[in-house]
């Protein structure tokens, strides 16, 4: 038998949450270094597993492996990659390892300072990757069920992640806020799943929470159209969708950095793409049925988000509502239903993952030196933070979608689609792409360049050895992908193949 | 008449009682101080029962015993198993509670009443039903009053004796219609009876309210559920989580084989009186459970919501209902077991259960306050922990029989349950003492409370991860009532 790699990868992070629940509290920096090392392990196999499908040429499900876990109810623990989650497998190994390297911390002796988490960095970190589990379940189950499973078990570690580790003036009303509306967007596509799962047994006589068996299932068209809506918005509560949006920017202010940049990076995409997964790929003509509805919100979120991030005062409620308006364009590809759009969606989870994350560590450094994250109190970062700066640039490149960077490679299928679709929409949607080039543009200016505040003056040091690799590592992917497509689309593309089978349009 | 099959039938019941008779020998020979280790004879000898009636005494088919008035079979024995798994935790948690622990009395009426729990499950017979409810009430009422000198503790005794009484007596009218209606008080006969249509329907629906109106006491459904807070308030702490653990699993056992084997083919719809008894016991219970201060107070109002989303499994009607009220009684004991005993240990330390006395817990025990975290994960019903899959289980069975709206009702009322729930981790995890200064207030844990507790927990995520095995056995319970 194979090497099981894909179900490494998810179990590594659970069990080093036990390993770091066991080392005694007063071991911070042991706490940390194993903490590092699990990061570090996920990543490296989990870009084992991409290179594979990539080098190899891979096109459907790979890298399967399947136990029998209920066989009475046909629950089984299924994993396997395909084109659209192989990357995302990828990316939240690169955002464990980036949020380690960030909450690292360091204690200034000196100047009484400290930066990163130095509160029971034990617990967060054991939390944090209980919740990397979940996320890394979500992208590598083929089950119904453990989906589901694992999809829980990333949402609740939130709650205690932000409420004790969080932004104190917000932290107890936005991680109770967050931890609701996400409870109940599941527990909502829970219903759908279940009545999927008797009719589904009902019509073929088989039981099972197989995803590759619901594919077959061949649900009748009321059916879908009745299910289709609380299961594709449950899972997209997640997502971000616009009118459910709302949680998600207190939830980025509130949270600290690391958190804000899984919460941002890969949770979000954890919605977008259960959405996907269960709603479009299981209940096809129901996604046919909806599709309009799902543009409508989706324009919605990218123009509306663009805008009240325009006017935001606060970097990280700007970075959040930017994440509002780029999750948009990720539901806006979806909602096309073609070739272009599904690619475009699929590039643009990863793309906006890293870039979001790129974000949210450089704000989190600027905020551990500064406290403050009010723009018209910050200036003239650059000067002693050249790294960060240059490193919060390509982000705000990429965001804008600039050619040569990631964001390029993704917004421009995504607008070639919904064009095919409804050119009206693309027309609608692209204000959002100027809007967006202001305010990155305005805030870069504001943040880095210009005169630091009296107030700030001496008081500010640069990142740490860690933070630089971390940045490195976020950069280098975006530059990558950017120059390079061909790193992902392709395989994005054998995955958006698949989907549009099942569509019934290829 | 003594077969081997009729004694090991009640194999379990007969070795509690060997142990209860051993505790009576062995107590007047330990010096007062010394009496607290009569709980590790306790614990450990029900511990042995248990792994002597699996080893043993499993059953086979399903058989009829002591002239028909005990149904040998995977219901009654593994509602019998958790029983006694219950017993033998909640014995290491009496151990070092103060005024309580120390006397041996209180042991015996814990096995007294497991004989009895086990019994319900098994019982297949009227008179034996009766007196199976009684011998587990009695001593329960005598166990919530045990501290004398609390009145608080007398007067949850003393309710919880009204009440009881009160409700039992309405059930035994309810069992001598039925035998006067049928001339029969075997379960299975009188089911037989009901097939063939012997009786008029609205008399029997009179007869199935009077027998709600007791079993609905047990389980505390609501409107029956008004003893609850008061009495696990004031009764000894661990007592409150045996009554709201294995005594609520006594009465699902029963409420399961009485309406699923005698009434389940009758004419007239019980399950949608027992759905909406079920919507409003969870909603009842899940909003009065939100603006609670006091820590016992809290799960008692959740017990009864959690007995609302049990009901679900027996509004299905169907093999994987049953199946999954099993497993849902299961992970309930397990979950609520644990957060019974975190309450018991911080009580102990800082002698009070309101909230306030959580500020800084994980703090001051850092395991504690994990523990507390997967029990109160498990109550909400958030996975890697067994209430998830409980729930996930329950709510499946009520879509299947087409209950979507019941299903959508537990749904709301788990995010209700989510708040309260993740609330009180707030005072465990962020709140922190007045003096801020937790490192001078550790919380030790004194040797039964950490080993029931590691315990508990390893049982809270076994069952919600590899679920498998025992939701075989829960299902081979549910097989053998069908």
């Amino acid at each position: 038998m194979a090497f099981p790699v894909l179900s490494v990868i998810v179990f590594t992070p659970a069990v080093a949450a036990i390993i770091l629940l066991m080392i005694p509290a007063q071991r911070k920096t042991e706490a940390r270094a194993v903490a590092l090392a699990a990061a570090t392990f996920a990543l490296l196999l989990s870009l084992w597993v991409y290179i594979q499908y990539l080098t190899q040429h891979m096109t459907g499900y790979q890298f399967v492996e399947q136990y029998g876990w209920l066989p009475a109810l046909g629950i089984s623990l299924h994993f396997g990659v395909d084109g659209m989650s192989a990357p995302l497998v990828l990316l939240t190994g690169v955002v464990m390892f980036t949020g380690v390297l960030i909450s690292w911390g360091e204690f200034d002796e000196k100047s009484h300072r400290s930066a990163g988490i130095q509160d029971r960095p034990r617990e967060f970190f054991a939390f944090l990757f209980i919740l990397a589990s979940g996320v890394f379940g979500v992208f590598a189950s083929l089950d119904l069920f453990m989906l589901f499973f694992f999809y829980e078990i990333a949402v609740f570690p939130m709650y205690l992640l932000i409420v004790i580790w969080g932004w104190i003036q917000t932290r107890e009303y936005a991680a109770m806020k967050l931890t609701l509306y996400l409870f109940i967007g599941s527990v909502v596509a829970l219903v759908g799943v279940l009545a999927m799962y008797w009719t589904a047994g009902q019509s073929t006589g088989v039981y099972s929470f197989d995803m590759l068996q619901l594919e077959k299932a061949g649900f009748s068209a009321s059916f879908q159209n009745l299910w289709f809506l609380p299961v594709f918005f449950g899972f997209a509560v997640l997502g971000g969708i616009w009118p459910f949006h709302n949680w998600s920017p207190d939830g980025h202010v509130a949270a600290p950095t690391a958190v804000s940049m899984f919460h941002a990076g890969v949770l979000m995409k954890l919605g977008a793409f259960a959405a996907l997964r269960v709603g479009i790929m299981l209940l096809p003509e129901g996604a046919q049925h909806w599709s309009w509805l799902i543009m409508l919100c989706a324009a919605v979120a990218v123009v509306y988000g663009a805008f009240i991030a325009f006017v935001q005062t606060d970097l990280k409620y700007m970075i959040g509502f930017s994440s509002v308006s780029h999750m948009g364009l990720v539901m806006l590809g979806l909602s096309t239903l073609n070739q272009n759009g599904l690619t475009g969606a699929g590039v643009q989870m990863f793309s906006h993952g890293i870039m979001t994350a790129l974000f949210f560590a450089v704000t989190g450094m600027i905020y551990d030196r500064s406290h403050t994250r009010q723009i018209p109190e910050l200036g003239g970062m650059n000067k002693v933070m050249p790294f960060a700066a240059i490193g919060f640039i390509i982000g705000g490149l990429v965001s804008m979608g600039m050619p040569g960077f990631s964001g390029f490679v993704a917004e421009f299928p995504i607008f070639l689609g919904v064009w095919q679709s409804q050119w009206l929409v693309a027309v609608i949607a692209s204000i959002s792409i100027i809007v967006t080039a202001a305010y990155i543009m305005i805030n870069i200016r504001k943040v880095f360049f210009g005169n630091m505040p009296e107030k700030l003056q001496g008081h500010m040091t640069d990142i740490t050895v860690l933070d630089k690799v971390a940045i490195t590592t976020l950069c280098l992917l975006m530059i990558g992908m950017g120059l390079f497509p061909s790193l992902i689309v392709p395989m994005v593309q054998t995955g958006v193949t698949h989907i549009l089978h099942l569509l019934g349009v290829a | 008449m003594f077969t081997s099959v009729a004694f090991l039938s009640i194999l379990p019941e007969t070795l509690i009682l060997i142990l209860g008779v051993i505790l009576l020998i062995v107590e007047p020979f330990l010096k007062e101080e010394r009496r607290r280790n009569l709980g590790w004879l306790t614990a450990g000898g029900l511990l042995v029962i248990l792994v002597v009636s699996i080893l043993v005494g499993r059953p086979g088919d399903p058989t009829m015993t002591f002239g028909n008035t005990i149904r040998f079979d995977w219901l009654g024995f593994f509602f019998g198993m958790l029983f006694i798994f219950g017993a033998s935790i909640t014995a290491l948690f009496l151990m070092d509670h103060e005024k309580v622990g120390q006397r041996g009395e209180v042991y015996i009426l814990l096995l007294a009443s497991t004989i009895g729990m086990s019994l319900m499950a098994s019982a297949a017979d009227l008179i034996m039903l009766y007196l199976a409810i009684e011998t587990t009430s009695i001593p329960l009422y005598v166990l919530a009053g045990f501290m004398l000198s609390d009145d608080r503790s007398t007067e949850s005794g003393f309710k919880y004796l009204l009440f009881g009484a009160m409700t039992s007596a309405v059930m035994l009218y309810g069992f001598s219609l039925l035998y006067g209606f049928t001339g029969t008080t075997n379960l299975y006969a009188l089911a037989d009876a009901f097939k063939a249509g012997q009786i008029a329907a609205p008399v029997i629906f009179g007869v199935i309210i009077l027998l709600i109106v007791g079993l609905s006491f047990k389980v505390s459904i609501v409107p029956f559920h008004f003893w609850a807070p008061d009495v696990y308030e004031g009764a000894p702490t661990p007592v409150s989580g045996f009554l709201s653990t294995a005594s609520k699993a006594a009465g699902f056992a029963v409420i399961a084989r009485l309406f699923l084997v005698v009434f389940r083919d009758f004419t007239i719809d019980w399950m949608s009186a027992f759905a909406v008894l079920s919507a409003v016991t969870m909603t009842v219970g899940n909003l009065l459970a939100l603006p609670q201060k006091n820590l016992k107070r809290m799960l008692a109002y959740s017990s009864i919501a959690h007995a609302g989303y049990a009901m679900i499994g027996i509004v299905a009607v169907s093999k994987l209902g049953v199946a999954s009220v099993v497993f849902y009684m299961a992970a309930y004991i397990v979950t609520n077991l644990a957060a019974f005993g975190v309450v018991v240990a911080v009580g102990r330390v800082v002698g009070s259960d309101d909230y306030d006395a959580y500020k800084g817990l994980s703090r001051r025990s850092p395991i504690l306050g994990l523990i507390m975290l997967a029990a109160f994960l498990s109550l909400a019903g958030m996975p890697p922990f067994a209430g998830f899959v409980a729930k996930v289980f329950v709510f499946a069975a009520a879509v299947q029989a087409g209950f979507v709206w019941l299903v959508v009702v537990g749904i709301l009322n788990s995010i209700v349950g989510v708040y309260y729930y993740l609330n009180v981790m707030k005072y465990v995890y962020l709140y922190r003492m007045e003096d801020e200064d937790e490192d001078k207030h550790p919380i030790a844990l004194t040797r039964p409370y950490a080993i029931a507790l590691i315990v508990l927990v390893l049982g809270v995520i076994l069952l919600g991860t590899v679920f498998a095995p025992w939701f075989s056995y829960s299902n081979a319970a549910a097989l053998n009532l069908f």
